[in-house]
């Protein structure tokens, strides 16, 4: 940690480091890295995309280790930080649509008021296992929060891509189960 | 020879010793209460007809019937945790309150982690390290699954552990040098100097784990514990001098061989500042021996609790409570 700044000035990728944590800015007016999402997009998007209420993550920090990939810190720490992880990945930017984590859903998405598909029996259990169908959908298309109901409440399962009437899973190999169909 | 046999003398009933090292162990999980309650995870698991017991002493952990915890939903949304019963006893020793720094020298793959990490309410600053990389990324896995957010991961030898990238001039490190986000040169207000509790649940030779893996029994060598031993002495060590003065550390291991449990103790409370604390177990257990072998070992280890596997049909299992004195 020899006065580097922001990772701007080592390795190949100019603008950012994969060797280490940097705090997002608060807002583009602090941007210092090219294309680095701010802490007020970060918040904005989840609240734009999800309804979730900004006040959600009012104790959480935001790190952008790695191309475009953010991750959530439930407090604070030193400005860059060179360990191994900080958190939890949560966010997928730099690209154009903005694509959530299933473990960031499962952790902050029970509050969502808006693009959750909501699957009971067995899609639920497909969509658990990883794999894709066709589901009734009106919405918006692109990444959703995909819910079931678990003893009584709505519980995030996870992110489908919704494209043409087919929603594909995007729960990763290492989350998929089979899972019994729950009626 | 079964090397369990060495401990015949050390043990009440040496018969239901042999014989519950014998039997497999009972599938387990603890609730994560990061994302659920209790009674919400023995909802959903009777919502899917899985049998269980809550394990008395403790409303967060579950005795499963036969099925595998993976194949349940509440697993899937990580309100479980597959968990050795015994394996819970060590981070409520350390007993971690919110907002604390706390480290897990030897943190993979992560159940003590994340039974921290949801002890702290998912808050303050939570350090999982370890030096074997490929057990990192199940740590990661673990970790977010459960939904855990305080946690930072790192990948040193603990024996030589630095605080350096979280700010800390201290142990051979030097303060950061304050290139932070807003550009100025005054050390990072960040920065954390030393940790408030620290967890040491030790490479060991297994012994303890026999009812999960009877291979552990072909594997062991006597050079091996003493190997072992090293390691402990080191990373334990390091536990007691990265800790502030009034800090707990917490010993663990699941072996029964009091050269990588008292020994190491012993060395400690001789080289460091440090005394042995007592702490009421839910467990039954027994007391930490002061003789072995021909070695005496400090009077105060009796204050460490061993777990024998036929005492509450658990695996074997070691801890025990220091306190850092200066
Ligand atoms: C008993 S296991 C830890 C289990 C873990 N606490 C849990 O509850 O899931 C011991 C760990 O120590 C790690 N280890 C061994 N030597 C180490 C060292 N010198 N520094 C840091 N970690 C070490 C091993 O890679 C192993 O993951």
């Amino acid at each position: 940690m020899s006065g580097e700044h922001d990772g701007d000035e080592t390795g190949d990728t100019p603008s950012n480091s994969g060797q280490q944590f940097d705090r997002l800015p608060a807002t583009a007016d602090e941007r210092e890295v090219p294309g680095r999402a701010t802490r007020e997009e970060v918040v904005g998007w989840w609240e734009e995309r999800f309804g979730i209420s900004p006040e959600t993550f009012d104790e959480f920090t935001f790190w952008e280790k790695g191309k475009g990939k953010i991750w959530a810190f439930g407090g604070d720490t030193v400005d860059p930080i060179r360990i191994e992880g900080l958190g939890m990945a949560f966010l997928r930017t730099r690209q154009e649509h903005w694509k959530p984590t299933t473990n960031a859903v499962q952790r902050f998405g029970r509050d969502a008021t808006k693009n959750v598909v909501e699957l009971s029996g067995e899609a639920a259990t497909r969509f658990a296992a990883g794999e894709d169908q066709e589901v009734e959908w009106d919405g918006d298309w692109g990444y959703l929060l995909v819910a079931h109901e678990l003893v009584g409440e709505r519980e995030p399962m996870g992110v489908g891509l919704y494209l043409h009437g087919e929603l594909r899973s995007t729960v990763p190999k290492g989350r998929q189960e089979s899972l019994p169909v729950l009626d | 020879m079964n090397p369990l046999e060495r401990y015949a003398p050390l043990v009440d009933d040496e018969e239901a010793f042999f014989a519950a090292c014998e039997r497999p162990l009972p599938s387990v999980v603890r609730v994560n209460t990061i994302k659920t309650t209790p009674e919400r995870a023995r909802e959903a698991l009777d919502e899917e007809d899985v049998g269980y017991e809550p394990a008395g002493w403790h409303d967060e952990i579950l005795k499963l019937d036969g099925r595998s915890p993976g194949t349940t939903w509440p697993y899937f949304h990580g309100w479980l945790h597959g968990q050795e019963e015994v394996s819970a006893l060590p981070a409520l020793a350390v007993d971690p309150q919110p907002g604390e720094f706390v480290w897990d020298a030897c943190a993979a793959p992560g159940s003590k982690t994340t039974q921290l990490a949801a002890q702290m309410d998912d808050t303050g600053l939570l350090v999982g390290n370890d030096n074997n990389l490929g057990r990192l990324s199940a740590l990661r896995h673990n970790a977010e699954r459960l939904g855990v957010t305080n946690l930072a991961v790192t990948n040193q030898d603990a024996r030589n552990f630095s605080l350096k990238p979280f700010g800390s001039d201290q142990f051979g490190g030097y303060r950061y040098d304050g290139s932070d986000s807003d550009g100025d040169d005054e050390p990072d207000e960040a920065a954390r100097e030393a940790f408030d509790r620290a967890l040491v649940d030790a490479p060991c030779s297994c012994e303890g784990t026999v009812r999960k893996n009877p291979d552990v029994l072909d594997q062991w060598t006597l050079d091996h514990v003493h190997s072992v031993a090293g390691i402990q002495k080191g990373v334990l060590r390091r536990a007691i001098q990265a800790t502030k003065p009034g800090g707990t550390v917490v010993y663990s291991t699941c072996t029964f061989a009091p050269e990588e449990n008292e020994a190491i103790l012993t060395h400690a409370l001789e080289e460091e500042d440090c005394r042995m604390v007592e702490f009421d177990s839910p467990l039954d257990t027994v007391s930490g021996v002061t003789e072995w072998e021909g070695e005496e070992y400090h009077p105060d280890v009796t204050k460490a609790h061993r777990v024998y596997p036929h005492h509450n049909d658990t695996g074997g299992f070691f801890c025990a409570k220091l306190e850092v004195t200066a």
